[in-house]
């Protein structure tokens, strides 16, 4: 069975060129960048030319690039740092529709003492910027809200976000997981202080994250020890990822001039006939900007699980918003937080494509989802009291 | 991915018996598009209406609720409706070769499903759920508002699983699942049918030397009381301990707050729940 994946929003294939540029660095090169040695000093300057080329991809200075495990501690790093920036401050700001990595910290810093404001969403998925501004107190130590949405894509204006932000004084953080490498971003020209980046959401492999600190950024380090990233996060670094991850940065610039727009083409397609053969459908998120490579589509009177499971049986993976998927028992809390009706919700699949797909993939999806909706349809108890099939 | 088994996934990928059955003797509903899962059963029974001769289904719902219903459906053929009241949760979960505990609601639904269709059928009362916002009548007290559960179902559940923990509640009904507002309820359910209720009681100690009463106050305050305040931008810090008369300053958004006496009553309704039931906590200036 050829397996189809569109769950590239959950992680993606490490590039092979990517894989390649990696490997000496396990067995052959592999020194201490901090060894004084000629040894290390080799794997040091491949270290240099990786965060010279993430900086590349962000628009930023090779110098505002810290190399961290993953997203997650991005995430927290920029978070914890700024609390610790201003430690009279017991405020923050994020929107309900972050991912854990973001509102799960938040939420439990709640317990120590801090005041954190979480942003609604319409029903489209965005932000209103004159709630984020009327949030803004000078208590506000940091806001933290993500550049696009990992379930609908949907891109938050967040360049406007950041200059309210800093009229007021506090650090801005985005998590941008899911907008590098998709989309153009331009640090030089940005009011973002912080950006979180993780590697294997653009081919590079798991383990491996960037958090991107604008020069002049007042920071206190997650981790502590050695003097490795400037001071700004200890530990021995992870050479190879960390070179893979320049790589894959290097290939996401090239993808964005040549490939990007292949893939808004595909995922258009899908979004068109899927829309066209499957009735009572909606796109979560379709209102508004979105990232080029995501498609969350909800389809009345079915669940998530059950299509997961099908879709699979067809080697097809793709990811659900329900509740069932996840052993939770609400369904996704950013399709809530947008107001999408239970009806709905229950029964939304995101497709996310990358670089790799190809136009027998989609192809395959428009050929088998309907199939799979028509018959959970004739299995539930509501769908054919509402439903007139095609 | 769920691990679930082949049977499941057999089960799940050729359904046995969907559909509706269009002269059938009993149906019964439960579940809504709300709650996520949905199960409508109907049943057929022989010239004498002794057995059940035809059981068909229609799911709205995740794998397991789809293979639990099919395995439903398979179990009660040709048993008559007393043999069929008898099947448990845990005997459709058996069929299947077990669920994951996370999914256990979906064998619970079925179970309830048969309930309600032989109930009708019978002319009596639906059993006492209230599963899935159904608008059936329903006996007891209403504990988990979002998914539309009763003390009374939920104590059968647990009595009938032997659950322990309110995280094990929420795999088998969905109580507690969602704002998760009535999971102290959940707990107290679970000590009143388990007979914990004294034991925990006995938790609290009974005798206490000067020493450890103090440090119990301390530890109370810091674990139990202060995150709390914090929550709310406020603080409180202990000026003194006088036998059973606690002396605390209020701090920070407590401090100058119209509600400190209320706060206070809180704090010592703490204390007194899980120190001595003697303990008189008073406001001072500190």
């Amino acid at each position: 069975m050829r397996e189809i994946y569109l769950d590239n929003n959950a992680t993606t294939k490490v590039d092979e060129r990517v894989f390649e540029e990696m490997r000496p660095y396990f067995c052959e090169l592999y020194g201490n960048p901090s060894s004084m040695h000629f040894f290390g000093g080799q794997v040091q300057k491949k270290v240099d030319e990786a965060r010279a080329r993430v900086a590349s991809l962000l628009g930023a200075l090779p110098d505002e690039i810290v190399f961290t495990a993953c997203g997650t501690e991005s995430d927290n790093a920029a978070i914890r740092s700024a609390l610790e920036v201003f430690p009279e401050k017991r405020h923050i700001i994020t929107s309900r529709v972050e991912h854990p990595a973001v509102l799960t910290q938040c939420r439990n810093l709640t317990k120590r003492g801090y005041r954190v404001t979480e942003l609604n969403v319409d029903g489209n998925g965005q932000l209103d910027l004159n709630e984020l501004e009327k949030a803004l107190d000078d208590d506000t130590a940091i806001v933290s809200l993500m550049y696009a949405n990992n379930e609908t894509g949907v891109i938050f204006p967040i360049e406007e976000a950041a200059r309210i932000v800093k009229k007021k004084g506090a650090i801005f953080h985005t998590d941008a997981v899911q907008a590098v490498g998709k989309i153009q971003l331009n640090m030089a020209e940005s009011a973002i202080d912080m950006l979180s980046i993780s590697g294997h959401k653009l081919h590079a492999p798991k383990g491996v994250g960037v958090l991107y600190v604008r020069r002049g950024t007042p920071f206190r380090p997650f981790l502590v020890g050695g003097h490795q990233e400037r001071g700004r996060r200890a530990g021995t670094e992870n050479t190879a990822s960390i070179i893979a991850m320049g790589k894959a940065c290097q290939l996401a610039e090239q993808y964005m001039a040549d490939e990007a727009g292949r893939v808004r083409e595909l995922r258009d397609r899908l979004e068109r006939e899927l829309t066209a053969l499957i009735p009572n459908t909606r796109i979560n998120g379709g209102g508004t900007d979105r990232l080029p490579n995501t498609l969350s589509i909800a389809m009345e009177f079915v669940e998530g699980e059950g299509i997961l499971l099908l879709l699979s049986d067809k080697g097809i993976c793709a990811s659900s918003g329900s509740a069932c998927t996840s052993g939770s028992l609400e369904p996704s809390h950013v399709l809530r937080a947008m107001g999408v009706p239970f009806t709905c919700a229950h029964g939304s699949i995101r497709f996310s494509l990358s670089r790799f797909t190809t136009d027998d993939d989609i192809d395959a999806v428009i050929k088998e989802l309907p199939p799979i909706i028509s018959r959970l349809r004739e299995m539930s108890p509501f769908g054919r009291e509402y439903l007139v099939q095609k | 991915m769920w691990d679930y088994t082949d049977k499941v996934k057999e089960h799940f990928l050729n359904p046995r018996n969907v559909g509706e059955i269009t002269d059938a003797d009993a149906v019964g509903e439960v579940g809504s598009l709300a709650c996520g899962d949905a199960l409508k059963l109907f049943i057929k029974l022989d010239e004498n209406k002794e057995r059940i001769v035809d059981a068909k289904f229609q799911t709205f719902g995740c794998g397991s609720a789809i293979a639990s219903s099919s395995a439903l459906t398979e179990m009660v053929k040709g048993k008559t409706l007393d043999e069929a009241l008898e099947i448990t949760n845990q005997q459709i979960a058996d069929f299947l070769g077990g669920l994951p505990e996370e999914k256990m609601h979906c064998s619970v639904m079925g179970q309830e499903a048969l309930e309600a269709a032989i109930a009708k059928y019978r002319g009596v009362e639906a059993p006492a759920h209230g599963h899935g916002h159904d608008h059936v009548e329903t006996e007891g007290e209403l504990v988990c508002k979002c998914f539309g559960l009763t003390d009374v179902f939920l104590k059968k559940v647990i009595a009938s699983n032997k659950l322990h923990t309110a995280e094990q509640v929420t795999h088998f009904t969905k109580a507690g699942g969602a704002c998760g507002g009535c999971i102290p309820k959940i707990k107290e359910l679970i000590a009143e049918v388990m007979g914990e209720e004294k034991k925990a009681a006995a938790e609290k100690p009974s005798k206490l030397t000067n020493l450890r009463k103090m440090q119990l106050i301390q530890e109370t305050l810091e674990n139990e009381v202060r995150p709390q305040l914090w929550a709310d931008g406020g603080d409180l810090e202990l000026i003194d301990i006088d036998g059973s008369t606690v002396q605390v300053a209020f701090r920070k958004a407590c401090a100058g707050c119209a509600s400190s006496g209320y706060t206070a009553k809180f704090v010592e309704q703490k204390l007194r729940e899980l120190v001595s039931s003697d303990i008189t906590v008073q406001e001072v200036q500190g």
